[in-house]
């Protein structure tokens, strides 16, 4: 069966890498899903949960905050300038994250405002695994 | 003990003690070039990925040559330089190398008729400018030695906020990146680099080098839309390399530095415990011809 070979790299560092049988990403059209044998695309990320079903059928996903992603001949590269694995979140952070920038949030422009969607992003994520 | 052989014994130890610290700054250093190294290494799928997907974005796009951050307005009569230099001292010439380069790049625009606002990183070149009372459009300290993407960021968003604002409201109309690049542990050399305007047909790279054309992609929402989206990214990723690349040079100045401090120290070491020595024996043989002296003067007697 054919498959997708997946890599996600943040501007920092890679952060996950291998075989996927799916991936489901926000875009600013709406969720996009992948399946092996998709026709090429680039289309820009929106700050939300990255969900990838490995080829063992081991569900991960990914924290992503804005950037992109290619599809090209069964190959996938998710490019986010910061990205955050599941495990990797801090749940009582993000939580605390999300209190102090919903409080201190003004208005949809406010730099807070995108604090509190990133910490949503990383509740939904962490949550979503366990 | 005589006075002169304590105080000798006195500078050896104060030397000693110097020199312990140059040289655990030496191995900490070493350390941290290598870490700098990585994580430029880390980023470097980030920056492939952003290039190749900006180049197919750019051959897509209507009119690329129109779009705000590959043009400069019509008078070209203001520009920003970053600098990029350490937050602590004990680096040989490394800022002050980055100093002088933005120095001469200041005079040059100058001399064409171009007005520079200094953004200034890492304290060394703050308080460079602060002394001579040039004011700072943006300065940035406390990271140089470790940067993160999250520093590179805010730089970019500035820097991009000023190329943006329009010229009657004090806007700038180009952007040079003055940062030491790593060559190898030997060799790092302070380069100039234009930011903005961007020139994405000479940053192009084919994505396997053997000029074989993009994929057709499909955009989403649209080429001009991802363009307008991944050029800013391109701009933050290039302060943070420069960032990262800087950092490594200040460690292996640094290294370099205190590689020598701890030489001379053994230097001088060396060179106080023959005088040390010295002037014990001399002590002795005072002592000696004293003791001879008396018991010559006691038989004589």
């Amino acid at each position: 069966m054919a498959e997708l070979t997946v890599a996600v790299v943040s501007a920092e560092r890679s952060i996950w890498q291998g075989k996927a049988k799916s991936i489901v990403a926000k875009t600013p059209d709406g969720e996009i899903g992948v399946l092996p044998g998709h026709s090429p695309v680039l289309a820009l990320l929106l700050e939300a949960p990255l969900r990838i079903e490995t080829v063992d059928g081991v569900k991960v996903l990914v924290a992503v905050h804005g950037g992109f992603f290619s599809v090209d001949s069964d190959r996938v590269n998710v490019i986010a300038e910061t990205a955050e694995l599941a495990e990797e979140i801090d749940v009582e952070r993000a939580k605390a994250a999300l209190e102090r920038a919903r409080q201190a949030a003004g208005g949809p422009d406010d730099p807070e405002a995108a604090a509190a969607k990133r910490a949503e992003t990383r509740l939904a994520v962490a949550v979503g695994t366990r | 003990m005589g006075a002169q052989l304590r105080v000798f014994r006195r500078r050896i130890r104060s030397v000693q003690a110097t020199k312990k610290i140059t040289k655990a700054m030496e191995l900490i250093a070493s350390s941290r070039i290598i870490k700098a190294q990585q994580r430029l290494d880390a980023s470097m799928p980030y920056l492939r990925n952003l290039t190749e997907a900006i180049s197919a974005a750019a051959s897509h796009a209507a009119d690329v040559s129109k779009h705000p951050l590959m043009t400069s307005g019509e008078v070209r009569d203001r520009a920003a330089v970053l600098v990029i230099t350490a937050d602590r001292g004990l680096a040989g010439a490394y800022s002050a190398n980055a100093i002088r380069e933005a120095a001469g790049l200041t005079k040059l625009l100058n001399e064409q008729g171009v007005q520079v606002s200094p953004y200034v990183v890492g304290r060394k070149g703050v308080s460079w400018y602060r002394f001579r009372g040039v004011p700072l459009a943006g300065e940035y300290t406390g990271f140089t030695d470790q940067p993160t993407y999250a520093d590179a960021r805010r730089i970019g968003q500035d820097l991009l906020e000023a190329f943006l604002t329009p010229e009657d409201q004090g806007g700038i109309d180009e952007i040079h990146l003055v940062y030491t690049n790593f060559v190898n542990m030997a060799t790092q050399e302070v380069r100039v680099r234009r930011l903005l305007p961007l020139e994405v047909v000479e940053e192009v790279v084919q994505p396997d080098g053997k000029g074989l054309p993009f994929p057709l992609y499909e955009f989403e929402p649209g080429a001009e839309q991802v363009l307008d989206s991944l050029l800013p990214r391109f701009i933050d990723h290039a302060v943070y390399t420069a960032l990262l690349m800087s950092a490594a040079s200040e460690h292996a100045a640094r290294r370099r530095a205190m590689k020598s401090a701890t030489d001379n120290a053994e230097e001088l070491i060396r060179t106080l415990t023959r005088q040390a020595n010295q002037a014990r024996q001399a002590e002795i043989t005072q002592e000696i011809s004293e003791i001879v002296g008396g018991a010559d003067a006691l038989a004589s007697a």
